[in-house]
């Protein structure tokens, strides 16, 4: 028996300036299944997903809820159609409970006053119902990021909504709380609700999708049952030619130690509380050291105190031998340290500077760049950016003087990473290096970061990915609120045990 | 082909200049139309005519020269704004700042008889000392230079009026003529005056101030300095986490933004077309036309020498109306709104940006 279907976009073309986002695409959802909907960035997801809330008006398509055409002109048509969405940042009112959150718009109130008893009732009933363990009287900032995902599905359940949209939910859990929600969104499927799961990793899909849906560069690639396909046929259809997933490496040869931290303690911006707290490590000539963690835990500003962005509280900071606990970021950085920052807009580029300007970023005083006089010495810096976009290949519109606002989030990156590198450093820190950017980028980063351990240099790297955290690195450190937890060997751990360490779970005492 | 050339980013800083100053002429006749229909089209002519508006070449040329007169400090005003706004710092300080030049030059003229040089470095560092305060407040605590610059405009003012009260006429509010107690301070006017009708402030300010103007530019677009501090106004934190020292570069900034406008103080009034009026109790309109020229003339060095003229023009023309129709205010009030349009901009150049992408989409969706 044919099952009908939930919601249907059929054959939806979405056109920008320049560009194809959505190019004649299907996307077919049953009732109660689990649906994935697969592709790097830039396929196409996030327009699809803004033409089926109204934020977009497709140019060519129509959508289907139960076999009806239905107009969707903005979120609030979607909503009366029973569609929500759990976003990959959540839309919670932090200093509101957890009742007040889910409540928040759809208030049930007898002349203006609130009933909110009636609805608890609700609230724990549902919640009951699912198995979303939740307390609806504790704030949602006092909460973890689990608790407060869980309190976006009881927004949508108390809607009444009937097609639940996941927006690449895994990307701020750890693997227990990635396995809990799962489970719930088998619950849901189970009670009849429909699930769309946007995702672009793989083994998340095979575990708990029915079918996946494919798109590649704003086009419909295929939609394949899951029980029929593999995590191969799944990366091929995704990138379009088959990936290395794995980064080939040789056995490490870590050498002398070249930065060596001590007792570092780090103020945070936001608490009260240090956000690091007493923490030693060493990284070696020759080896990757990859720091591990959920996002907040104290990575950001370990990284702001190493770069000088921001001063220690007490501790020692040492590069090669020599103290720079206290040394300006340029002295830093001509002793021999490179930093790809996490934030590529706010600190990795001048985005109004042009390539070549930026490039220079951090050698434009050096005299081959200028000159005696303090004037640039143009003509260089043209002739060094033109070598490193060769090199590197970073591509973009109009070569060295293109405007670095204008370039792909990949080739941006790859620009930094070129000029990181190309500095010759005996200290590369890279943090998140791969974030945001698609399959083809990450394997060319990973190779990098590789090529430099390769060369005698200590890596230092941030990563909040844990693929990229087992395959990359020769040694892992977890870290949890500000210390350092546990160091393990990638190749002697699981996935399981490091997500035990990063929520805090397990802790053992580490000595650099 | 027509689009490239809209793409262009000085053909485009020059129509959007120029659609300003339209759209400024016409909100002006519109609103003279309101309050006396029978005399607005004459009044607005004689606005775009100033000097014009005599009938002898030689009227013409010494009104001309008063025009230019007055360019010179306006244009230190507007590059001191410039300057700092490539840094991301918005210098709406210059106006006090050229009030503490024109008093530090005044009286070192009047009460010390310097002659014109060391009056004019003592206007310089005057303006500079204010511009160092603001940077600092900025750098070190935080403090909003909008905040500090509008505080020390007033601090500046009543200053000014304090000390040179000291060397004033005693029955009237102004400082003592130039050229009567300090002719040794008088700027050389380098035989330019002659040009114009024998006009006497015509003089060094003029060349003076175009030459900062191509030295600015130079500073900015050719110098490891200006790349630093374009960067720091562009992205604050990219300059930090590259090393620059953009505390530093943000003090820096200031002082020679201050140091530009103090300049201006001396610009105009050691040429001894004004005197000081110790009882003013608003600041002389001279800085902030200077933000105005700075935005008309596109944010370029070279821009602002034909902006800060255009809007010295549109003040001066003011005068020119028929002040048997209107009340005295009026000239104030048209050249206002135009000088107000002229911070426009950055607004046109954005219509006309996201009127290609459009364009270009439309283009790219039919393909």
């Amino acid at each position: 028996m044919e099952q009908p279907y939930a919601i249907e976009m059929l054959n939806i073309t979405k056109k920008f300036p320049g560009i194809v986002a959505n190019d004649n695409i299907t996307l077919q959802l049953k009732k109660g299944e689990i649906h994935a909907l697969l592709g790097e960035n830039g396929a196409g997801k996030s327009t699809l997903m803004s033409v089926l809330f109204g934020l977009y008006q497709p140019e060519e398509g129509t959508i289907k809820k139960d076999g009806q055409v239905v107009k969707i002109e903005n979120p609030n048509d979607a909503n009366d159609l029973g569609i929500g969405m759990v976003h990959q940042h959540f839309k919670l009112v932090e200093c509101f409970t957890v009742l007040d959150n889910i409540i928040l718009g759809v208030e049930p109130n007898q002349f203006g006053f609130l009933k909110k008893a009636e609805a608890r009732k609700k609230v724990l009933e549902l919640s009951e119902r699912y198995g979303l363990r939740i307390d609806p009287d504790a704030k949602i900032e006092d909460i973890t990021v689990g608790m407060q995902q869980r309190t976006e599905i009881l927004k949508m359940l108390y809607r009444d909504n009937e097609i639940l949209i996941f927006d690449e939910p895994t990307a701020v859990l750890t693997p227990q709380e990635i396995n809990e929600l799962m489970q719930i969104m088998r619950n849901l499927a189970a009670e009849g609700k429909s699930i769309l799961f946007i995702s672009h990793k793989l083994a998340e899909i095979m575990a708990v999708a029915d079918r996946c849906s494919v798109l590649r560069k704003g086009k419909y690639i295929g939609t394949v049952n899951i029980a029929d396909t593999s995590i191969p046929e799944l990366s091929a259809m995704m990138v379009g030619r088959n990936v290395n997933f794995h980064v080939e490496k040789k056995e490490a040869k870590p050498g002398e130690v070249i930065l060596s931290v001590e007792n570092l303690t780090v103020a945070s911006d936001v608490h009260k509380n240090n956000a690091v707290k007493n923490v030693s490590l060493k990284v070696h000539a020759g080896e990757i050291v990859c720091i591990a963690g959920i996002d907040g835990n104290g990575q950001t500003e370990l990284v702001y105190a190493l770069t000088g962005l921001k001063p220690a509280i007490s501790g020692k900071i040492t590069l090669h031998g020599q103290d720079i606990t206290n040394a300006s970021i340029r002295k830093r950085n001509v002793l021999g340290m490179s930093h790809i920052p996490e934030d590529r807009h706010k600190h990795g580029l001048v985005l109004d500077y042009s390539l070549e300007n930026n490039l220079v970023l951090k050698r434009y005083f050096e005299p081959e760049f200028t000159n005696k006089a303090g004037m640039l010495r143009q003509n260089n810096i043209r002739a060094y950016s033109e070598k490193l976009i060769e090199q590197y290949d970073v591509r973009s519109g109009q070569g060295p003087a293109t405007i670095a606002r204008s370039m792909s989030g990949g080739n941006q990156q790859k620009a930094i990473i070129a000029r990181e590198i190309d500095t010759n450093p005996e200290l590369l820190i890279a943090v998140q290096p791969t974030r945001g950017l698609d399959v083809g980028a990450i394997e060319y980063i990973h190779k990098q970061l590789v090529a430099q351990r390769d060369a005698g240099k200590a890596v230092l790297m941030v990563s909040l990915e844990l693929d990229e955290v087992m395959d990359v690195p020769d040694r892992i450190l977890v870290m949890h609120d500000g210390e350092i937890v546990g160091e393990f060997d990638p190749k002697k751990t699981t996935e399981e045990e490091l997500g035990l360490y990063m929520a805090g779970a397990k802790k053992d005492q580490v000595k650099a | 082909m027509k689009k490239n050339l809209l793409k262009n980013n000085i053909v485009q800083s020059l129509l959007t200049s120029l659609i300003c100053i339209i759209l400024g002429m016409i909100v002006g006749f519109i609103v003279l139309l309101f309050i006396n229909p029978a005399g607005a089209a004459e009044a607005i002519i004689s606005i775009a005519k100033n000097f014009f508006c005599y009938n002898s070449t030689n009227m013409q040329l010494k009104y001309l020269g008063n025009t230019l007169a007055k360019t010179a400090p306006l244009l230190m005003c507007s590059l001191s704004v410039l300057f700092s706004y490539k840094v991301g710092l918005f210098n709406i300080g210059v106006a006090g700042q050229y009030v503490v030049g024109a008093c530090a030059c005044l009286y070192a003229a009047l009460a010390w008889h310097l002659s014109w040089l060391p009056c004019m470095l003592l206007a310089i560092l005057a303006g500079a000392v204010f511009g160092a305060i603001s940077g600092a407040l900025k750098a070190y605590f935080n403090v909003n230079e909008v905040i500090s610059g509008i505080m020390l405009n007033w601090i500046g003012l009543y200053g000014t009026n304090m000390i040179l009260s000291n060397v004033k006429e005693a029955a009237s509010p102004y400082t003592y003529q130039l050229s009567a107690a300090g002719e040794q301070a008088i700027l050389p006017t380098l035989g330019l005056g002659a040009l114009f009708n024998n006009n006497q402030y015509v003089g060094l300010a003029l060349p003076l101030s175009i030459i900062c103007a191509i030295a600015i530019w130079v500073i900015l677009e050719k110098t490891r300095f200006g790349y630093e501090l374009k960067a720091t106004g562009y992205n604050k934190n990219a300059a930090k986490y590259s090393g620059m020292a953009e505390k530093r570069n943000m003090i820096l900034t200031l002082i020679i933004g201050g140091a530009l406008a103090g300049l201006g103080g001396s610009l105009l009034y050691q040429t001894g077309y004004e005197q000081w009026q110790c009882t003013h109790s608003s600041l002389p309109a001279m800085g902030f036309n200077g933000i105005a020229a700075a935005f008309l003339g596109g944010l370029s060095p070279i821009g602002t020498i034909f902006a800060s003229f255009f809007i010295q023009h549109i003040t001066a023309g003011g005068t020119y109306v028929d002040k048997t129709m209107y009340c005295s205010q009026i000239s104030d009030l048209i050249s206002a709104i135009i000088v107000y349009l002229c911070g426009f901009v950055g607004f046109f150049k954005y219509a006309i940006n996201t009127h290609i992408a459009k364009r270009e989409a439309r283009k790219g969706g039919n393909e």
